[in-house]
């Protein structure tokens, strides 16, 4: 078979940035006290929030930079080269139509009205640092169910917050988590009472559009006893040459019972540095599912991470990253059994093209008295040429005896003899080696609703194209 | 040139990995015709199938591939499906996570050179799948992943019938068979062939010759095509071996036709 040749990523269709937008305000780059008590005057935040904010930025600046994973890329983020806070509008809006006109043109070119006109229950919108768009079904908000954006449920539902804020994932957890909790804005907010299931999904979208930009959603799910949510969240960014940084925190809570499945399709542009920590606790019988698929992005460093907290809970993280040239996705999972009888699954694949590198990077952790817990890891790679580069870091403590633990990694690059077979049916090249391809995250793809499942291998199918000479 | 040739194969020399195999192969094929080849273990018959077809693994360093009148040894192995050959593989590949219905359809459009309607593709794959008797959960799995030895032939056959390709070389398609998939994979073969379309059939033992009848059987061996025949030939080599055939090409030239 000829190589594929080496070619950039062009096919990137988000890459657009909207040229009029006026913004309420905008930073200057880097990130001070003074800007983080600007911000939360804007907001009209509650005082508490603000002390949290200032100790957070105290723990971010005493921490030094992650000394694993990809240290020369992070190096090269100047973090003093970035506006942590943009404002473009004043409120949340509940009507599209009262969207400033250039983002909501933006929000239209990316499908968002239309898809939640078909398949959503409700929908957050973000825009730079803030919210811009929100609503929710009215038979939902009757059941109980809150969804807003985090803002709006700091000054709604104190209360909750207050609960529940920074105890899933505490400020000093890493850098970056400490980086978000002193300036976050945006993100979603999500409640579900007891015994309610949220049979539709709720989606957020995130989209980047200033060059330098920061954004740092933060998002905490809560579902109650015997309740079900699925979240679902996309993300964009125009392609500059200068680099972005977007570093979320998402905390779930799923009490006794409940189920929250979180999917993630995260598709940054290739300026875009995505260092993200996600954490959820899973109580007695609940069960968590972290979908989390990497497209975009310069660098990604995320592991979805489920603590089981109770007897029966269930955690599953199956993944799947792309690397093409110049990207490198760290990803992985981490699963931590604190009680017994518990159980989870991390199915993590990952494809490298064009020089691009993936890593796996998990813990699986048992505790002690976590007897009887069932544990599987299995990491697939699919190399598509000589260039690029897999790796896997798996960390394993079983500090139990009791336990059923598997572990399988795989290491593979598309065969000739696969691609003959398919070639001698007719099929040209690209065609094989995307079938091949979709084939290979076909796993993942059939969890997606059906709509993410076709435009995921749209998006898989566009970045093959072009790749071969 | 002659009226109605598919296929003239012309000193055909080859390598794999720096090692020659094939060391000039002569051999034409009419429309319609059906050609045996037979030889022992380690002769160039897999060989021979994978050069046709373009595998990269192989090298051709002498000789030509006419086929439809076309030097086809520069082809890439699609362009060579596309123009009608086709490959019944010995040993058909797994690939994970793409269901068999998929890949039919779109290898179908892909030699067709256009769209083909669900509803026809879906019309004439069930035709098929029942005239194979495959099982209609076919459709749902993954191409050869967890086939039996059996599901992977029919499934080369099924491809068989629906691409119609002028020229299908089935390499060692009955081994591993048991007589009653021996008898529908036949079946399957015998109703592809018609007038226009012929088969390059390879074949170790003679048992398949039962049912596929052939026009003409050549012994391969040493990388040549070292005797030639009629259909008679199969049973002589049945009763005999291959020994007679290897001692009497020892003194004479290689064969041709």
């Amino acid at each position: 078979m000829s190589k594929p040749q080496l070619a950039p990523k062009e096919d990137y269709k988000y890459g657009f940035h909207d040229e009029d937008i006026i913004n309420v305000f905008k930073s200057e780059k880097g990130l001070t006290r003074r800007l983080i008590e600007a911000m939360s005057a804007m907001k009209k935040e509650p005082e508490w929030m603000l002390k949290i904010r200032i100790k957070a930025l105290e723990v971010y600046q005493s921490k030094p930079m992650p000394t694993w994973g990809n240290v020369q890329l992070l190096s090269e983020l100047d973090f003093n080269n970035i506006h942590y806070y943009v404002r473009p509008n004043e409120k949340t809006e509940k009507d599209w139509k009262d969207v400033p006109e250039g983002v909501k043109r933006t929000f239209d070119r990316l499908g968002i009205p239309e898809a939640e006109r078909k398949f959503l229950a409700g929908v957050t919108a973000q825009y730079e640092s803030e919210v811009v768009y929100h609503s929710i079904r009215e038979d939902l908000t009757k059941q109980g169910v809150i969804f807003l954006g985090m803002d709006d449920a700091v000054k709604q539902y104190p209360d909750i917050v207050k609960k529940y804020f920074g105890r899933v994932i505490p400020t000093a957890d890493n850098k970056f988590a400490a980086l978000n909790t002193a300036v976050w804005s945006g993100g979603s907010f999500i409640y579900v009472p007891k015994n309610t299931n949220v049979e539709i999904p709720l989606q957020a979208y995130f989209r980047i559009n200033s060059e330098n930009m920061g954004q740092f959603e933060r998002t905490l799910i809560i579902t109650d006893e015997g309740s079900s949510v699925h979240y679902i969240e996309g993300c964009t960014a125009p392609t500059y040459s200068s680099d972005s940084l977007h570093s979320a925190v998402v905390e779930l809570v799923a009490l006794p019972g409940s189920k929250i499945r979180y999917t993630t399709i995260q598709n940054w542009s290739n300026n875009v540095y995505n260092l993200v920590t996600k954490r959820a606790v899973c109580y007695a019988d609940a069960a968590v599912e972290w979908i989390d698929g990497n497209i975009g992005s310069k660098l990604t460093m995320k592991y979805p991470a489920v603590y089981l907290m109770g007897k029966g809970a269930r955690g599953e993280v199956l993944s799947i990253a792309y690397a093409g040239k110049g990207q490198h996705q760290d990803a992985g999972a981490k699963m931590v059994h604190v009680a017994p009888h518990t159980t989870s699954t991390i199915l993590s694949k990952s494809i490298s093209r064009d020089g691009g590198r993936t890593s796996y990077r998990g813990l699986l952790r048992v505790e002690k008295g976590a007897e009887h817990c069932k544990a599987s890891v299995r990491c697939d790679a699919l190399l598509l040429d000589e260039a690029s580069r897999s790796d896997t870091y798996p960390t394993m403590e079983i500090n139990e005896k009791n336990v059923a633990v598997g572990h399988e990694a795989t290491v593979s690059k598309i065969g000739d003899e696969q691609m003959f077979y398919l070639m001698s049916r007719g099929l040209k090249e690209n065609d094989a080696q995307s079938l091949i391809v979709n084939g290979f995250i076909e796993p993942f793809v059939r969890e997606l609703p059906m709509e993410y499942a076709v435009e995921l291998n749209r998006l898989m199918q566009l970045e093959m194209e072009g790749s071969i000479g | 040139m002659e009226e109605n040739i598919l296929l003239r194969i012309e000193d055909l020399h080859a390598n794999v990995e720096g090692k020659p195999i094939l060391k000039g192969v002569n051999l034409t094929i009419r429309d319609g015709e059906v050609h045996a080849i037979m030889g022992p273990n380690g002769s160039g018959k897999s060989t021979l199938s994978n050069v046709l077809m373009g595998h990269p693994k192989y090298a051709v360093t002498q000789g030509k591939i006419l086929f439809k009148g076309e030097d086809i040894s520069e082809l890439s192995v699609d362009e060579r499906a596309r123009k009608g050959l086709f490959l019944a593989f010995q040993y058909p590949l797994a690939i994970p996570g793409v269901p068999v219905s998929k890949f039919l359809r779109m290898s179908l459009q892909a030699v067709r050179g256009k769209e083909v309607p669900i509803i026809e593709f879906r019309n004439n794959f069930k035709k098929n799948l029942e005239l194979l008797g495959i099982n209609d959960s076919f459709t749902g799995r993954y191409i050869n992943e967890g086939f039996s030895g059996g599901e992977k032939k029919r499934h080369e056959i099924l491809q068989l019938a629906l691409l119609e390709p002028s020229l299908a070389i089935l390499d060692e398609t009955d081994s591993g068979l048991d007589i009653d998939a021996l008898k529908v994979v036949s079946e399957g073969i015998t109703r592809y062939r018609t007038e226009k379309r012929s088969i390059l059939l390879i074949t170790h033992y003679q048992r398949i010759l039962n049912y596929v009848q052939p026009d003409y059987i050549h012994v391969l061996a040493g990388g040549r095509v070292i005797k030639s025949g009629g259909k008679e030939l199969a049973a002589e080599l049945e009763s005999k071996g291959y020994d007679w055939v290897l001692k009497e090409s020892e003194a004479a030239t290689p064969a041709k036709i």
